[in-house]
């Protein structure tokens, strides 16, 4: 009995350390973006609230010149909630579409146009970063919503985790709906898409998340300020940082910093079990 | 209410499986017919031709004259019920029924009406708001019927449609299906592996035997007269007793068992000899002779299994022959009974060919 | 491949258009254009290029440069996936047995994978700086004399340190779902069988784990060449001496910031025939994904 309970009491040992572990830096970083920069630079990061969350805060996201040139970072959040919705958006709508073509329909060049989706899963976007870069230039897209979120739909991820759900769908189905006299389309919109909801929403969350978080390719794509997203302005902000000059403000790196990390982590955290089953199943 | 003929139809899947080979049939106007046939002989493939869920390799599919082998499923008319129902999951019961309706553009006020009475007919109107989710299985069944029923179609067409059900359920969703399609007057086409679903329902059944149709007719001259060997052992429960015999000009013979009373058989062929369960009986002069090996009591009557005195099956043991008794005839384990059977109820076939010979 | 489909028309084409058309001008042309400029040489301001088949690649891949970062990724690599899925699998074997509080601990473990890799890097690399980071006192508190600026080794430590953290919460959750789709039963008739906890963690669970660990190796391995990049770029940006520099950061920084386009190129395409050499290994655990 004694010997049991050890075993559990060490098993939550390990998770309490191991949840510590996971969040003590964004708490720590929490914790800092409320004090002022002098406390931080004269007594180091601080492991409780002080007194400056509103002021710090308020100057980031709304003062011109409070982090960046012109930049605020409320800009910055709009531009990274455009990024992470139009990129989720955009993927489901062209990967519902794709899979539905992939499953539902015998055409010639099938299997072809599969081996060519199928290619997109093997090379990153990472390996083909400065073509991908001298392509957009060259259609003029540098600095645009489109050019910043087309290329990173172009792999087929969601198509995959979309074909996998049709082909989970019973045959039936589209029988009974052929008997009741639904074309291709009225299929696809009065029933297969209403019955993958669930899957829909799992998957717009996940890639809310990805697109959120993107940097390279934001980071080489963007030149002009209006257009830097949260992931790409705390780099910034941070190499002002270490430039030097007169006090860091370290402070306002970590009120970017938690700004950054927020919306992705709610929805995470709302959605989590749709979010998790989404990722699981996707990788199937 | 429509004819429906099938005219030398085949089916060759692209993967170059022969599912249907020439057949023919002519459905009357209201009539219900049965396949049935083994699993992978070719019922369903035949049934979804006939739906249009299937193309047909070759020969002419008509609906009331009218070829259809190029009309699309929809424009056929015929309503399908499939063994798991189908239903459209994220939509009410009305919305599953109505459906097919919307899709055909009938207005709004047709559409409530249509789907009311159909509801009432299948007593379930009470669940018409209800996802299919929320409904049991003989619910989901009533449902599938529904959406069947209410577009009035010339032709119902069913792919095992009961067999999800658990028995009791199964009789009774039955007799429903028989009641609502003499109701209805709706020429019929239902799919089945359960020889008692085939014979209650069928006003003709057709036993399909590796995509060919091996006889049609009514399901009580496919009991008495069989034409071969397949429809002798596929109609009957339990199933026929098969006893490997030669004939020698006078007796059919099987091991040390000799057999009498038949004529005009060819001499030393491999024939079979089929007795029914229930056309043997217990006769103290009868010329066969049984050890018991165990009684299986049904209520009504009572099945008897034992070996048969020298007959050999095709492995060499003794022969295994099944009895059907009144249930007040009771004979124990153990007992050794004498047997006798009437001639005119024994079928003969050739053994090479299948052919009814007697 | 569905028994019945709809038949042939153009209506197929229409709605694989938008993924195709996609794939072509954002993927296909920008892959096609690696591969092609690695046979080239532009001169310095590039106004003029010239065929020089194989040369891009001598020059880049052949160079102490390009080895020693090759060398510096397989070693990140093998450090951050072992590392990663061991605690990961430790920390979702004992979340799978607590009773209490098991929610909360998932939700604690799992959350970080909402946070980008940069933003990951950030805050280590702030935890580390030498002005307000504690961990930076504390390690030379204890007497290391550490400096992640100037020292290799201590750098390496840095970004293998985040680059673990960031990769915990992802094989975190396919661990425990992993365990969560094995049969109670199983693991019930194996506590009757053996009494060890220890020993019936590697004899039952961790081979039914099997499946999910080759799974996640190449997921983790793809992470490490991959999607540190944004940590490496937030932390140490490849110093001291492109010691911390993986192919990718390479590729990135001769191609953006050394302009060299031609050695660039041909450095992403060795890494394609990497990727491609991992997919041949992840074909086997992907299979069902590739029946068509
Ligand atoms: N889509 C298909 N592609 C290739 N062969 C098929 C296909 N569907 C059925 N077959 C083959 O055609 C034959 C007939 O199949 P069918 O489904 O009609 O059998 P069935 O009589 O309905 O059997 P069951 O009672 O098991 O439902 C089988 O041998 C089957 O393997
Ligand atoms: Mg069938």
């Amino acid at each position: 009995m004694l010997k049991l309970s050890w075993h559990a009491i060490s098993g939550h040992l390990i998770l309490i350390l191991g949840a510590i572990f996971m969040t003590a830096p964004v708490w720590v970083a929490f914790m800092s973006s409320t004090h002022s920069a002098e406390t931080l630079f004269r007594e180091g990061l601080q492991a409780w609230p002080g007194g400056h969350f509103f002021e710090n805060y308020n100057e980031v996201l709304f003062v011109e010149g409070g982090v960046m040139k012109r930049v605020t970072a409320s800009m910055m959040l709009w531009n990274s909630l455009l990024l992470g919705i139009g990129f989720a958006i955009g993927k489901v709508v062209i990967s519902t579409l794709a899979a539905y073509a992939i499953v539902y329909f015998r055409f010639r060049l099938a299997t072809p146009l599969f081996w060519i989706i199928f290619m997109t899963l093997l090379l990153p976007l990472e390996v083909r970063i400065i073509p991908s870069y001298e392509v957009v230039a060259g259609m003029g897209l540098l600095d645009t919503h489109t050019g910043l979120i087309l290329p990173l739909i172009a792999s087929a991820t969601g198509t995959f985790y979309f074909r996998q759900f049709y082909k989970s769908v019973p045959e039936e189905l589209l029988e009974a709906a052929r008997l009741d006299g639904a074309n291709a389309w009225q299929f696809f919109i009065d029933i297969l898409i209403p019955i993958s909801k669930t899957m829909i929403a799992a998957i717009l969350i996940i890639m809310f998340v990805v697109g959120w978080n993107q940097y390279l390719w934001p980071l080489i794509m963007t030149t002009n300020e209006d257009n830097y997203t949260l992931v790409i302005g705390i780099k910034q902000i941070y190499q002002v940082l270490s430039e030097g000059g007169e006090l860091p403000q370290f402070q306002k790196a970590y009120a970017l910093t938690i700004l950054a990390t927020l919306p992705p982590v709610i929805v995470v955290l709302v959605f989590q079990s749709w979010f998790v089953k989404g990722l699981v199943e996707s990788e199937k | 209410m429509a004819e429906v003929k099938l005219t030398n139809v085949n089916k060759v899947y692209s993967n170059g499986a022969h599912a249907v080979r020439g057949v023919n049939m002519e459905i009357a106007d209201g009539e219900f017919i049965v396949f049935v046939g083994p699993s992978g002989c070719g019922k369903s493939t035949l049934l979804r031709m006939v739906a249009g869920l299937e193309t047909v390799t070759e020969g002419d599919l008509f609906i009331d004259e009218n070829r259809i082998n190029d009309v699309s499923p929809a424009e056929r008319n015929v309503a399908m019920v499939f063994q798991n129902y189908a239903l459209y999951p994220h939509m009410t019961v009305r919305g599953n029924m109505s459906y097919g309706l919307k899709n055909r553009g009938d207005s709004k006020e047709e559409i409530e009406q249509k789907v009311i009475a159909a509801a009432k007919t299948l007593h379930i109107e009470d669940f018409l708001d209800r996802q299919p989710n929320q409904l049991s299985g003989g619910q989901r069944q009533r449902v599938a019927m529904g959406r069947a029923i209410v577009r009035n179609p010339k032709v119902f067409l069913f792919d095992e449609p009961l067999s999800n059900l658990d028995a009791k359920l199964r009789v009774q969703m039955r007799i429903e299906i028989k009641k609502l399609q003499r109701k209805m007057g709706v020429t019929s086409i239902y799919v089945t592996h359960d020889q008692t679903e085939a014979m209650t329902l069928a006003d003709r059944l057709a036993v399909i035997n590796n995509g060919q149709i091996e006889q049609m007719g009514k399901p009580i001259e496919l009991y008495k007269d069989p034409k071969t060997l397949f429809v002798a052992s596929f109609i009957g429960s339990p199933q026929v007793n098969l006893l490997l015999v030669q004939y020698d000009g006078k007796f059919l013979k099987s091991g040390s068992l000799e057999i009498g009373g038949f004529e005009g058989l060819p001499i030393a062929e491999e024939l079979v000899l089929g007795l029914r369960p229930e056309h043997l009986r217990i006769d103290d002069q009868g010329k066969l002779t049984m050890k018991i090996d165990l009684v299986e009591q049904h209520g009504a009557d009572n099945l008897i299994y034992g070996s048969l005195e020298g007959a050999k099956n095709e492995d060499g043991d003794d022969l295994e022959l099944c009895l059907r008794l009144n249930q007040d005839q009771e004979p124990s384990i153990g007992d050794t009974i004498k047997l006798s059977y009437d001639h005119s109820n024994a079928l003969v076939f050739n053994k090479e060919t299948g052919n009814r010979l007697i | 491949m569905k028994r019945v489909q709809f038949s042939h028309s153009p209506i197929p084409y229409l709605f694989i258009a938008p993924q195709i058309i996609i794939i072509c001008i954002f993927f296909l042309w920008p892959a096609a254009q690696a591969i092609y400029q690695s046979f080239l040489l532009e001169d310095a301001f590039g106004l003029s290029s010239q065929f020089v088949w194989f040369k891009n690649y001598k020059d880049t891949i052949l160079t102490d440069a390009w080895l020693q970062s090759a060398g510096f990724t397989l070693v990140f690599s093998f450090l951050v996936t072992f590392l990663s899925l061991a605690l990961a699998m430790l920390l979702a074997v004992k979340a799978n047995e607590v009773i209490q509080g098991a929610r909360t601990y998932k939700t604690l473990l799992m959350w970080a994978y909402a946070i980008a890799p940069p933003v990951a890097g950030l805050m280590g690399n702030l935890m580390f700086n030498p002005l307000i980071g504690d961990l930076y006192y504390f390690l030379n508190a204890m007497g290391w004399d550490f400096n992640h600026k100037l020292d290799s080794f201590d750098a390496g430590f840095v970004v293998i340190l985040i680059a673990v953290w960031k990769q915990v919460s992802v094989n975190f959750i396919f661990f425990l779902s992993g365990l969560q789709s094995i049969p109670k039963s199983v693991l019930e008739a194996a506590t009757i069988d053996c009494k060890s906890n220890l020993r019936r963690f590697w004899t039952m669970t961790f081979p039914l784990l099997a499946p999910t660990t080759f799974f996640l190796v190449v997921i983790n391995i793809t992470y490490a060449f991959f999607e540190t990049f944004g940590i490496i770029d937030t932390t140490t940006g490849g110093a001291p001496g492109g010691s911390t520099s993986t192919l990718v950061y390479k590729v990135f920084t001769d191609g953006f910031r050394g302009n060299d386009l031609g050695g660039s190129s041909a450095q992403s395409v060795v890494l394609m025939l990497m990727v491609l050499a991992l997919t041949v290994i992840q074909f086997r655990f992907i299979e069902r994904k590739v029946h068509y």
